[in-house]
């Protein structure tokens, strides 16, 4: 069986419709499917469930599909660095659903091991708590979170084989594993694809029973904060 | 007198010992990585999948797939470890990080902590800091005594939205180290040229002896 696409667009086909919930790997703009996010803008879908750490940047990112208004909802932990986005969701046009950063990514793990809800520390006595089952285990209390069962996920690595194992490249790997694990169908843009054997069986990061479609495409990888110290 | 940034992150620097994997959140807390003791080993863990944050890269080296939880680039050590959100989230629930080192906006005298969130103010979320200090074995803020306004951020009880309930050990500040105790505040340390009636006249949150 073939995973791999020519492009992006050919390996969103038959995958989009309005109103999805879509987990999205990356965190800032380390990491993210940029190729895979620029498809959905063209493919003009709306309202949209983004889940993802962060929103993007103004024009890189989710940042390109709420400019085009494409999402109705963000679940995230963290959304800073993005002036569109604070607009709408001030003006009450975006929703968005605050997650603690770890209980985000372990909703999301959660779902992709078949794992409906998990007790949490995380948010106890907080606003992230209310409305939601307490329990305690011996003597402390803990909260009930849910999995995050997504319609389709997109994520970015560094390698693929052509059985779509993939590899990460430091700290680019970060959401892109849980989010990759939680979708239904999970679509995979990688820097490049290689023939099957040619990776190391013992450093596949995320096995490509994961992942059922596959594009190799050339990245911007634009850093959100360049930070350098002088050579002495 | 009372202790500027450098000093109160060298304060921070103390509580460190040898051996340790430690988060350190954005700001003064930062700053505390400058003060590890020379021979010392302290892991830093970033949030976003790293253990062993190295300094910032030299001009020309930056690299997109290798940043902090502040989006900076960063450089990797020897003994560096790279691994997934959930994976990073699970050493920090799991209790494997010994301590983290925070700033605040609000901490209570039974340990409450606010450092997320203002209401009717621009929210922009908590990130990864209710993990944290609902999951770390010790949690040490870091902050000025009072805001901007003058006014006293150690309290009784915190106006603003909590990122945890009971979770800070200790309190750091410009005018000393306060530990989180039964019944309230213990005043550990006073800082440089600053007395005791001072830090007891800038803290609203009750101190016990």
């Amino acid at each position: 069986m073939n995973k791999i696409y020519p492009n992006a667009a050919a390996a969103l086909d038959g995958l989009l419709s309005d109103g999805l919930l879509i987990a999205a790997g990356g965190f800032g703009l380390c990491g993210i499917p940029e190729l895979l996010l620029a498809a959905i803008r063209e493919s003009g879908v709306k309202d949209l469930t983004f889940a993802s750490n962060n929103a993007g940047v103004d024009d890189f990112g989710i940042g390109i599909l709420l400019q085009t208004k494409q999402v109705k909802k963000m679940i995230s932990s963290y959304v800073g660095e993005n002036a569109e986005f604070m607009r709408q969701y001030l003006s009450g046009e975006l929703e968005i659903e605050f997650n603690p950063q770890g209980t985000l990514a372990e909703r999301m793990r959660a779902a992709g091991a078949g794992i409906p809800g998990f007790y949490t520390k995380t948010g106890v006595g907080t606003v992230i708590a209310d409305g939601k089952e307490h329990k305690d285990f011996n003597g402390q209390t803990y909260i009930l979170e849910t999995g995050i069962f997504a319609d389709v996920s997109i994520i970015k690595a560094w390698k693929a084989d052509t059985t779509g194992n993939l590899i990460f490249r430091k700290t680019a790997r970060n959401f892109n594993v849980p989010a990759g694990m939680c979708g239904r169908v999970c679509v995979a843009e990688v820097e490049e694809i290689v023939p099957a054997g040619s990776l190391d069986p013992d450093h596949i990061h995320l096995p490509g029973i994961y992942v059922h479609r596959l594009i190799q495409g050339d990245h911007e990888k634009r850093i959100e904060q360049r930070t350098t110290r002088k050579k002495a | 007198m009372a202790w500027d940034r450098n000093q109160m992150a060298a304060r921070a620097a103390k509580e460190l010992k040898d051996g340790m994997y430690v988060n350190l959140g954005i700001g003064i807390p930062t700053l505390v990585s400058n003060y590890i003791p020379e021979g010392m080993t302290v892991t830093l863990q970033s949030e976003n999948g790293m253990l062993g944050m190295g300094p910032f890269p030299y001009e020309g080296e930056e690299d997109a797939d290798l940043i902090n939880a502040g989006k900076q680039t960063i450089t990797e050590l020897p003994h560096s470890a790279y691994f997934d959100s959930a994976t990073s989230f699970a050493m920090i629930r799991g209790g494997k990080i010994a301590m983290a080192i925070l700033g605040a906006m609000e901490v209570s005298e039974t340990g409450d902590l606010a450092n997320w969130m203002i209401p009717g103010k621009l929210v922009k979320g908590m990130g990864g800091a209710m993990d944290l200090v609902a999951g770390v074995g010790r949690v040490i803020v870091v902050m000025d005594h009072a805001n901007k306004h003058g006014e006293s951020k150690v309290l009784p009880e915190c106006t603003l939205p909590l990122t945890g309930k009971g979770v800070v050990d200790l309190i750091i500040s410009n005018l000393g180290v306060l530990e989180v105790v039964e019944g309230g505040l213990k005043i550990i340390e006073l800082a440089d040229g600053v007395s005791e009636e001072e830090l007891r006249a800038a803290t609203l949150a009750k101190i016990v002896n």
